[in-house]
């Protein structure tokens, strides 16, 4: 599985600025009556993409497409437990996200599909979108072994959990092969707890 | 020392340490429905793997299921193709399917409990974040992702991290027209929407002990809106004489086995939580929603905030609010003219929710130019609501009376606000969105508040209306 071992992400930046930014304004509901995830990539952001009352949403914006580091703020991917949210940013060209802080099941399904998310203080992801909306061209970079973010000449210390940050430096993410790993140990757990039976 | 709920169910279900140093938990239940598991199968397929415990998940349809009719094949083609794959999946796989001609088909959230399939002391899975329903059983229950489906689908387990455990105590009694989704929201604006990140919320007190299991639920399903993506309360008689006789309850043989089984999962009295912190449940009023995330809301009787008096963290979140709202700060929110009225979900639309909300609606009208509708959580609770002929009193006062789904909570079907509507509404989330329409707008509340809002035309104190 070293192949599937994953130490970062690097690229350009790209800011959404506001708290708890949920999973329904990420990818709006309609466009989750689909049975696979492709073509979502460009439905990222729709609705806010079309409603942005303050000039014109960083999705559209010329200076960051081909960007692939979303810098967020607080609570990001807050609300429904829909895949298709990260899904969404990642079929669009986001490889790493930056934020002050996720909800569980968007982090969780993030790290389910090999997407890095770090934490930093609000006030330093204030200074990075800053300075990204200022350089759009200015180089980010996820480091998942050293647990920082680099942003142009700076060296910011960032959060990731340990299990999360095992999981991608072994290469451990995809769940599925590490969890049927264990098929004895399974079959004991099952078997000491309650069967779930219909009463005839 | 003693353990909580948390970690004696936990411990239960541990099947080994992983080397990422996180948990390998086994769930003990797994729900899905046809949004979140199309994805999932498909890489089984992809795979080679097969579901390993057929017997340990049900399915159901509820999310794009139309409640006006439900005749196939359904209208909307990308819907139908997702009835398609969830039926194709559950035959070929062998898993039990409560589909469109099942008399069990509702709301996964609903359905669970329904059958009796929701027990004390399991784990519980479902593609959903309001999965926390099922903690109303004293079952550790968490929504998750597509990937995670897969992974329960062909193993049963989840990687899963450590949580930590909030106790909230909620003393005293609720006043008379207060209900689990005061409680829930009072919870919510205390703690913030972020708040429960990285927690599992403990319910306990006078007022959550005293409530029915369908009350317990209410509260437990918003856990997730406060940030909590686990909400539990301790089993007790309440939770086992509800499971009794349900479907898929244990036999009359092995009852007392059961019960004493699940009594063991209760938190000990000297159990240590991470946190601690206490509300009181006889201060509460009914509460309403007035901005865009469930911890945006007020007790019916006060004013919006005022922007410059809100701790700084606050300001821009309800600046932004009071925008797309199109509120003014400092107003009351008692008179706010609404549109649209939904009573249902897998918040509030269990027989309990319908039965309240029908003591309102009883011998009055929905007022002119506002949309009613009631949409039942599941057929069981729609039959049994037939049966007392709450249909007739929702009728004759002009709400219509749909069949069982998710409906308006969340727009996946073709139940949406239009344009910038406003709508009261009985489900989980007042998001930019929501409800169907990208300008359209939520204002949250108890079943009971919104009937009172459908009749009045405006958000009003429902009290008023339930009488003595």
């Amino acid at each position: 599985m070293s192949e599937s071992r994953i130490t970062g992400a690097a690229g350009r930046g790209i800011p959404v600025r506001g708290d708890d930014i949920d999973t329904d304004r990420i990818i709006p509901a309609r466009f989750l009556r689909c049975v696979s995830f492709e073509g979502l990539g460009e439905h990222a952001f729709e609705d806010d993409r079309k409603n942005f009352s303050d000039g014109i949403h960083s999705f559209d914006r010329e200076e960051f497409q081909g960007a692939s580091i979303l810098v967020v703020n607080d609570n990001f991917g807050c609300g429904s437990s829909r895949e298709h949210a990260p899904q969404s940013l990642m079929r669009w060209g986001i490889t790493g996200i930056i934020g002050v802080s996720f909800a569980e099941i968007f982090f969780g399904n993030c790290v389910a599909n090999g997407v890095p998310c770090l934490t930093l203080d609000s006030s330093q992801v204030d200074e990075i979108q800053g300075m990204i909306e200022g350089d759009p061209g200015c180089q980010l970079e996820l480091d998942v072994e050293n647990r920082s973010v680099h942003a142009g000449e700076n060296t910011y210390p960032a959060g990731l959990p340990d299990g999360v940050q095992r999981a991608f430096l072994e290469g451990l993410w995809d769940s599925a092969t590490l969890l049927l790993d264990a098929s004895a140990a399974i079959d004991e757990v099952n078997a000491r707890i309650l069967p779930l039976q219909e009463q005839s | 020392m003693g353990k909580n709920l948390l970690q004696k169910a936990w411990e239960q279900h541990t099947v080994r340490e992983l080397p990422t140093g996180q948990t390998q938990l086994f769930i003990g239940l797994h729900l899905i429905h046809e949004v979140t598991s199309p994805q999932a199968f498909e890489e089984l397929r992809v795979r080679g793997l097969d579901v390993r415990y057929p017997a340990r998940t049900f399915a159901t349809v509820d999310h794009i299921v139309p409640t006006h009719s439900q005749e196939r094949p359904f209208v909307d083609t990308l819907a139908e193709e997702m009835m398609v794959a969830i039926e194709t999946n559950c035959r070929e796989f062998g898993v039990q399917l409560f589909g469109l001609d099942d008399d069990r088909q509702g709301i996964v959230h609903v359905v669970g409990p329904e059958q009796g399939l929701t027990q004390p002391g399991m784990t519980i899975a479902c593609g959903d974040s309001h999965t926390s329903t099922h903690g109303a059983f004293g079952a550790i229950a968490f929504g998750i992702g597509t990937s995670q489906v897969r992974d329960v689908l062909c193993s049963q387990c989840l990687a899963m991290d450590p949580l930590k455990v909030r106790r909230i105590e909620v003393t005293g009694s609720l006043a008379p027209g207060v209900y689990a989704k005061d409680v829930i929201l009072a919870i919510i604006r205390e703690l913030g929407v972020k708040g429960g990140t990285g927690f599992a919320y403990e319910y306990s007190g006078e007022a959550i002990s005293s409530m029915s299991m369908e009350e317990r639920m209410s509260i437990c399903n918003m856990s997730i809106e406060g940030g909590a993506r686990v909400g539990y309360v301790n089993p007790d008689e309440t939770t086992y004489e509800y499971i009794r006789g349900r479907p898929f309850a244990p036999s009359e043989e092995d009852w007392e086995d059961a019960v004493k089984y699940w009594e063991s999962f209760a938190s000990d009295e000297d159990a240590e939580f991470d946190d601690e912190i206490s509300l009181d449940g006889s201060a509460l009023g009914p509460n309403v929603t007035w901005g865009i995330n469930p911890g945006q809301s007020v007790q019916v009787d006060g004013q919006l905030p005022t922007v410059s008096e809100l701790p700084e963290g606050e300001r821009a979140s309800a600046s932004e609010a009071l925008e797309f709202m199109e509120f003014e700060q400092g107003a009351p929110i008692a008179g706010t003219g609404i549109d649209v009225a939904f009573i249902g979900s897998c918040t509030n639309g269990r027989i309990s929710d319908l039965r309240e909300a029908a003591k309102v609606a009883l011998g009055r009208k929905v007022s002119p130019g506002v949309k009613a509708l009631v949409v039942p959580g599941s057929r069981l609770v729609s039959e049994q609501a037939e049966s007392e002929g709450l249909h007739e009193v929702f009728m004759e006062a002009g709400f219509e009376w749909r069949k069982a789904g998710c409906s308006m909570c969340l727009a996946m079907n073709p139940d949406k606000l239009k344009g910038r509507e406003l709508s009261a509404s009985s489900s989980n989330r007042n998001f930019k969105g929501r409800q169907g329409s990208p300008l359209g707008r939520t204002l949250l509340m108890s079943p009971v508040m919104v009937a009172a809002a459908a009749i009045a035309g405006e958000v009003v104190d429902a009290r008023e209306m339930l009488g003595d």
